[in-house]
């Protein structure tokens, strides 16, 4: 047995079934080995950015690990991206990265990059491994530190030489998982005697709270306190409960950002106050008093004060802070709080939030609902509504444009069962596009894309309307997108599209009928801003609520001349 | 001439000297002084060296910050897989230690009046030149940098600091055998398979 199939046996022992990736020099000896591990499957993707963000979706839908491949240099580099995105995620991966032969690393050789030095700060751990006898205690390892604790990327480099030496070891099998601390007793008698006092109290969950959904949902609804999912918590607690609140943030819902700069006592479990939830950090919850479950002791007191830091696992603290709860009584609160509710608008005209509204309004409970990264994605998640973690998808800490797609097929694949639905702008869906390939090859048949055309890179031209006085600077893509629907049947992946709200409701259900992965382009209005909004720099309290009024616009095909002529 | 009578400088900036004990493995290094850099935490000194353990190595630094700072960089320091061990002087008595080379200008005038100096240090010479003497000084910082600045007149032609070495006082090693001990043995071995090592279930710093 040489490190090549040492490194397939070590990975099957671990109960990796799917491998996402692309071969190249570097590491020909793994993909020699593979044809000897028909339990394995290697999904080939046309660019490793495609394979990290679809191991992504894989493990996001699954909490289970996802496993990338590629080759040394390029291949490596490409796929950098998908590991900023899984560290920033917190999410399970290990990467496979082929390098030059021992004796050449470090001489700049053909196709070599220095992968370790490069990822070294965008994943929790990695390797270069210099025995072959240390192969599969490493990738061992390295499977147990990307799950343990806080989740993240780890990344695996292994000489060509050291694929092909011979290995006389055995195979290891799955470490235990660590367990988790549980939070001290002290700690939690802290938090339970502010929360007992609290006269608006509000629980804020993150991404770290999904595996604790059932906890988390136990405890509020014991103590009768509203619940605010974040971006990365969306699904932890179900949002048909009438306690929930919404997502706080840059585009968060009235009134979640109402009741986070009112209450007087924040129970945040399982996140670390990323800016775009907090807004201006001293204007973040400015009355309340903070409880912050957290595994991670590294992000307790970091971006805000902590008053009761509660370090450990997420489930056992809900559960431990659900112990003895009673109802509180608070009815001027709940009252508050239905109002800010009500202060919610839909969108009720044809738009993008229109678009995407109509779309996720006919998803089922257990569909998996991924987004690229933009305006859409701020839409889907304003207007989805979760019942369950681990349903929704997304690139939350790092903003990969270009995610949506690939890790959309990550998870389809994971769950052939259930539908995948990744909802795309026109310009993020162009850096993945290619994965259309992927969909075809392996008949991928529960993938349905949305793209919501709007002509142009909404998020940007957005700010740019609200910050940079209307000067549309290279954020015009009308001209030059493709036609969709054709581009995907080039790929042999049927293609619906509907420009309007009368078309719209025909081509979703076509859409959605059809057996097989098809993509659905909704072609809206130019210019629909997303709002609420929370401008960068301000506080939670200072949110736009609709989008100001409009002076009237010169067309499009003018703002576009104008600005290539500027 | 006296010992040097040069008051304590207060720093502008508060520093913290932490040791953190890391595996001896390639781009430790550098893992550890990236966290710093990339989160902006300033190092003031920085010395490694081998430890009684072998695979073991010991890192002195100093840090520039407040404690809001250095609790911060502690905490994102254990979460790195290579550490071992961090070890927080200001929470302890220590001692500390530097040693600096310093190359002074010599003529002859002033030689005996530097040569009655370095004694008053208890420093060495390590190397005589015709127009320049080197001395070697250890000590904590006040005292070299006292050294350095009964030199300075004289002028100093070029110097050499180690950076700082720390260990807690008293018999309490840093590094109780039992915790690593078993891990730095199984990071060779080919087939054992490592126990999964103890989390280092440190309790969060009483920052609050």
């Amino acid at each position: 047995m040489n490190g090549a199939r040492a490194l397939w046996a070590t990975l099957a022992s671990h109960g990796v079934s799917t491998v996402f990736g692309y071969p190249g020099g570097a590491i020909m000896p793994v993909y020699d080995a593979l044809t000897y591990y028909p339990e394995v499957r290697h999904v080939l993707t046309r660019h490793e950015q495609g394979a990290a963000h679809a191991a992504e979706g894989w493990a996001k839908a699954t909490g289970e690990i996802g496993v990338c491949m590629a080759t040394s240099g390029p291949g490596a580099t490409n796929l950098v991206t998908g590991l900023a995105d899984a560290m920033l995620d917190s999410v399970p991966l290990l990467a496979i990265t082929g390098n030059v032969a021992s004796h050449l690393m470090g001489t700049d050789a053909f196709q070599e990059a220095d992968i370790t030095g490069i990822t070294l700060p965008i994943t929790k751990h990695n390797y270069v491994v210099r025995d072959v006898q240390d192969l599969p205690r490493i990738v061992a390892e390295a499977i147990r530190i990307a799950r343990s604790g806080r989740p993240g990327p780890v990344l695996v480099d292994i000489p060509k030489d050291i694929q092909l030496a011979p290995y006389h070891g055995e195979i290891p099998v799955p470490h235990a998982r660590p367990e988790i601390p549980a939070p001290s007793q002290d700690a939690i008698d802290r938090a339970l005697e502010l929360i007992r006092a609290a006269q608006r109290p509000v629980i804020m969950v993150g991404g770290g709270s999904l595996d604790a959904a059932a906890e988390v949902t136990a405890l509020a609804r014991a103590w009768d306190i509203p619940v605010i999912t974040t971006l990365m918590g969306l699904g932890a607690f179900p949002n048909s409960d009438p306690l929930w609140l919404g997502m706080p943030g840059m585009h968060g819902s009235v009134a979640a950002n109402r009741a986070i700069s009112e209450a007087d006592v924040l129970i945040g479990i399982g996140l670390r106050f990323d800016d775009r939830v907090t807004g201006r950090v001293n204007g973040f919850a400015p009355k309340a008093s903070i409880i912050h479950v957290e595994l991670d002791a590294a992000e307790i007191g970091k971006i805000i004060r902590t008053h009761v830091p509660v370090r450990g696992d997420a489930k056992v603290a809900a559960q431990m802070l659900a112990q003895g709860a009673s109802p509180l009584d608070r009815p001027e609160w709940k009252a508050q709080l239905e109002e800010w509710k009500s202060r919610t608008q839909l969108p009720d005209h044809w738009g993008a939030g229109y678009a995407v509204k109509s779309v996720v309004d006919r998803l089922r409970p257990d569909d998996i609902l991924s987004s690229d990264v933009g305006q859409h994605q701020m839409l889907a998640a304003q207007l989805a509504r979760f019942e369950k973690p681990r349903r929704w998808i997304n690139s939350g800490g790092l903003g990969t444009m270009g995610f949506g797609f690939p890790a959309a097929i990550g998870a389809g694949m994971a769950e052939p069962g259930v539908r995948s639905v990744v909802i795309a702008g026109d310009g993020g869906f162009q850096m993945t596009a290619q994965e259309l390939a992927t969909l075809k090859m392996y008949d991928v048949r529960n993938v349905k894309i949305c793209i919501i055309n709007n002509s142009f890179l909404g998020m940007v031209r957005q700010w740019q309307e609200m910050f940079h006085g209307k000067r549309y600077s290279e954020v015009w893509l009308g001209d030059s997108n493709p036609d969709f629907i054709k581009l995907a049947d080039a790929y042999g992946v049927p293609g619906y599209r509907a420009s309007s709200a009368e078309d719209l409701p025909a081509a979703i259900d076509a859409w959605l009928a059809d057996p097989n992965s098809a993509l659905l382009e909704v072609v809206v209005p130019h210019e629909h801003a997303v709002f609420p909004m929370v401008p960068a720099g301000a506080a939670l309290y200072e949110m736009l609520e609709t989008e100001p009024a409009r002076t009237p616009q010169p067309e499009m095909a003018e703002v576009a001349e104008e600005a290539r002529n500027a | 001439m006296t010992q040097a009578t040069i008051p304590h400088q207060r720093e502008p900036n508060p520093e913290q000297l932490l040791s953190i004990l890391v595996r001896d493995e390639p781009r430790v290094l550098t893992r550890i002084t990236a966290l710093f850099g990339r989160r902006g935490y300033n190092i003031k000194s920085l010395s490694v060296g081998s430890t009684e353990h072998p695979g073991v190595s010991r890192m002195t630094i100093v840090v520039s910050g407040d404690r809001g700072v250095v609790e911060q960089a502690i905490r994102q320091l254990e979460k790195l897989h290579d550490v071992v061990r961090i070890i927080d002087h200001s929470l302890e008595k220590y001692v500390d230690r530097e040693l600096v080379l310093v190359k002074v200008a010599i003529t002859p005038e002033n030689r005996v009046e530097v040569r009655q100096i370095a004694e008053d240090f208890r420093s060495r010479i390590v190397d005589v030149g015709r127009h320049a003497l080197t001395f070697e000084v250890t000590g904590d910082e006040g005292k070299l940098t006292a050294f350095i600045e009964q030199m300075r007149p004289f002028g100093i032609l070029e110097t050499m600091r180690t950076g700082r070495i720390a260990l807690t006082r008293g018999s309490n090693a840093d590094i109780p055998g039992h915790v690593y001990h078993g891990e730095t043995q199984a990071l060779r071995p080919a087939v054992q398979i490592e126990q999964p090592r103890e989390e280092r279930a440190r309790e969060v710093p009483n920052l609050f």
